[in-house]
């Protein structure tokens, strides 16, 4: 069994079997983050399937919402999760940039699309829906096989290749559905509060979205310009290839 | 005298930027910066980084040149802080806006209010009680940046005092602006809240000035030595005993006391994200002070006695 030498030897064993490595995630962590992003990964199979199907059984584009409604709210809801691994270190990512990513699309799924019902039939959520949907089996199954170590290249390009047309994609998607909730916002004062009261503050629902839609306008270049550049960085090669006559 | 040469390298590329021939073996740190910022004007003494190793710490001003493991030819290596503004600046600025700003509020200035209410006054006395009681926090900050405290470090990146004035400008403005609005509804359990408030935030400012004043007088005028600080014969210094940062404690106390007083969310809020940013600062120095001193008061928690 373990060897008297120390407690620590089969540790030590263990680590050296990935050399190269920084100290990333243990095995425990590991095996849970395949299992997360396997489940994610058969989720928006689950959404992107059930867009299909509903899209044949209906023949046409609107209100296909209804029919993912619920697992889309499940499984974007359970994206939050991402923001834990990050604080608790297992994902070596920043735990702003990954919050802030995770809590968007929350409040877009939550705060805009469930909560103003009239905007549930608009083809704008159909656009973001389907921006997500794809986006997210690529995403998550690319962490999948990265985590076991069998990165097919395949995966490894459509998750850097496509984001340059789903990005645009999916922010028209959510623009245009902010936009179209506006006018409900403003009329039925949804969670706006207004002077006087006890708390001595006031909070306006309305304007609140239309700065939302304001901040897209530096935000996604930023966002979209890093992933270029780490699309070079990671696929880079292939155009030295290419260059080598 | 036996004089020492010094080469200063760029951290990053390793590029020699600068030879110093005749430095006395017994020059400091800053003496080397002055030297160096005569050959490179844009890079002034305060926006120096001087090293031992590209990835070490800086090396403090008063470092001496023989006192340092180099030879007759010591390299250093150099990284560019940026532009660097004086803390006292900074401060003097950072709490200037607020003050201001609040003003603005209070005598209601137009384009912020409806038209009909320009230049009208509040007619809940604890308006008038909470203006007071803000630019009174305020004139102290400002007066105890020119006469009580003491910087150990002249500067800070530049970058900072946009950071920083957003945040104590933007708050002030977000707070003054309900306290002091036409349909603020004053406290629920009126004076009696208004009385508790005010007490809790006198004593704390109280509290807060005179941990302030006892660490100043840790620290002879012009040095940057660093002591334990210990209760005086100033009974708002025993919190000393309980609570490395008591400076901060005090701080939250007159902020809650200031939220008490003005039953106003916003203000709630402020105090909440202070809360937090002190807590930080208040665990940082707390190890800072255990390691550098091994018989530190071992009782003593970075901000909340016993808690935190």
């Amino acid at each position: 069994m373990s060897a008297p030498a120390s407690a620590g030897t089969s540790k030590a064993a263990h680590s050296d079997v990935a050399p190269k490595k920084k100290k990333g995630p243990g095995a425990l962590a590991t095996a849970y983050l395949v299992i997360y992003n396997v489940v994610m990964t058969a989720g928006w199979l689950v959404i992107a399937v059930g867009l299909v199907r509903a899209y044949l059984a209906r023949g046409s584009y609107h209100g296909l919402y209804y029919s993912i409604e619920k697992p889309l709210k499940f499984f974007q809801t359970g994206a939050i999760l991402e923001i834990l691994h990050c604080a608790v270190g297992i994902v070596p990512s920043s735990v702003v940039l990954t919050g802030f990513q995770v809590m968007s699309r929350v409040f877009l799924t939550w705060a805009v699309t469930h909560s103003v019902r009239e905007v549930q039939s608009e083809d704008s959520v159909l656009l973001f829906v389907t921006a997500w949907t794809v986006t997210e089996i690529i995403r998550y199954s690319f962490y999948t096989f990265s985590l076991l170590n069998h990165l097919p290249y395949l995966i490894k390009w459509a998750r850097y290749t496509f984001f340059i047309v789903l990005y645009p994609m999916g922010v028209t998607g959510e623009l245009l559905t902010i936009y179209a909730a506006l006018p409900y916002v403003q009329k039925t004062g949804l969670y706006s509060v207004t002077l006087p009261n006890k708390y001595n503050f006031s909070f306006d629902y309305h304007t609140f979205l239309i700065l939302t839609m304001i901040s897209y306008i530096p935000l996604f270049p930023q966002l979209y310009f890093h992933m270029m550049r780490q699309r070079k960085k990671v696929l880079g090669h292939v155009e030295d290839y290419s260059k080598v006559e | 005298i036996r004089h020492s040469y010094v080469e200063i390298l760029d951290a990053k590329t390793k590029d020699k930027l600068c030879f110093l021939d005749k430095v006395e073996p017994n020059a400091t740190i800053g003496e080397i910066k002055s030297m160096f910022h005569k050959s490179h004007p844009q890079w002034y003494p305060a926006r120096q980084s001087i090293r031992l190793d590209p990835k070490g710490k800086s090396l403090k001003d008063e470092d001496v040149l023989q006192n340092l493991p180099v030879g007759t030819t010591a390299t250093f290596y150099f990284r560019d802080l940026g532009a660097q503004i004086s803390w006292v600046t900074v401060f003097l600025t950072e709490y200037t806006g607020p003050l201001l700003i609040y003003l603005m509020f209070y005598f209601r200035v137009p384009f912020i209010y409806a038209p009909k209410y320009d230049f009208t006054t509040s007619k809940h006395w604890v308006v008038h009680l909470a203006c007071m009681c803000h630019s009174f926090h305020y004139v102290k900050r400002l007066l105890e940046t020119l006469f009580v405290h003491r910087f150990s470090h002249g500067t800070m990146p530049l970058r900072n005092i946009f950071k920083n004035c957003s945040y104590y400008w933007g708050f002030a403005a977000w707070m003054a602006y309900y306290i002091n609005h036409p349909l603020y509804t004053p406290p629920i359990y009126g004076e009696q809240q208004i009385r508790l408030a005010l007490i809790i935030f006198l004593f704390c400012q109280i509290g807060n000035f005179s941990i302030h004043i006892a660490l100043r007088n840790l620290r002879p005028p012009g040095s940057k030595t660093r002591k334990i600080p210990y209760p005086t014969k100033n009974p708002f210094t025993w919190i000393f005993l309980l609570v490395s940062c008591p400076n901060y404690t005090y701080e939250l106390g007159s902020w809650l006391g200031f939220t008490l007083m003005t039953q106003c969310v916003p203000v709630a809020f402020f105090t909440l994200v202070g809360f937090i940013q002190m807590t930080v600062w208040a665990k940082g120095k707390h190890r800072s002070y255990l390691k550098e001193f091994r018989d530190y008061p071992p009782l003593r928690s970075p901000i909340l006695p016993f808690i935190l």
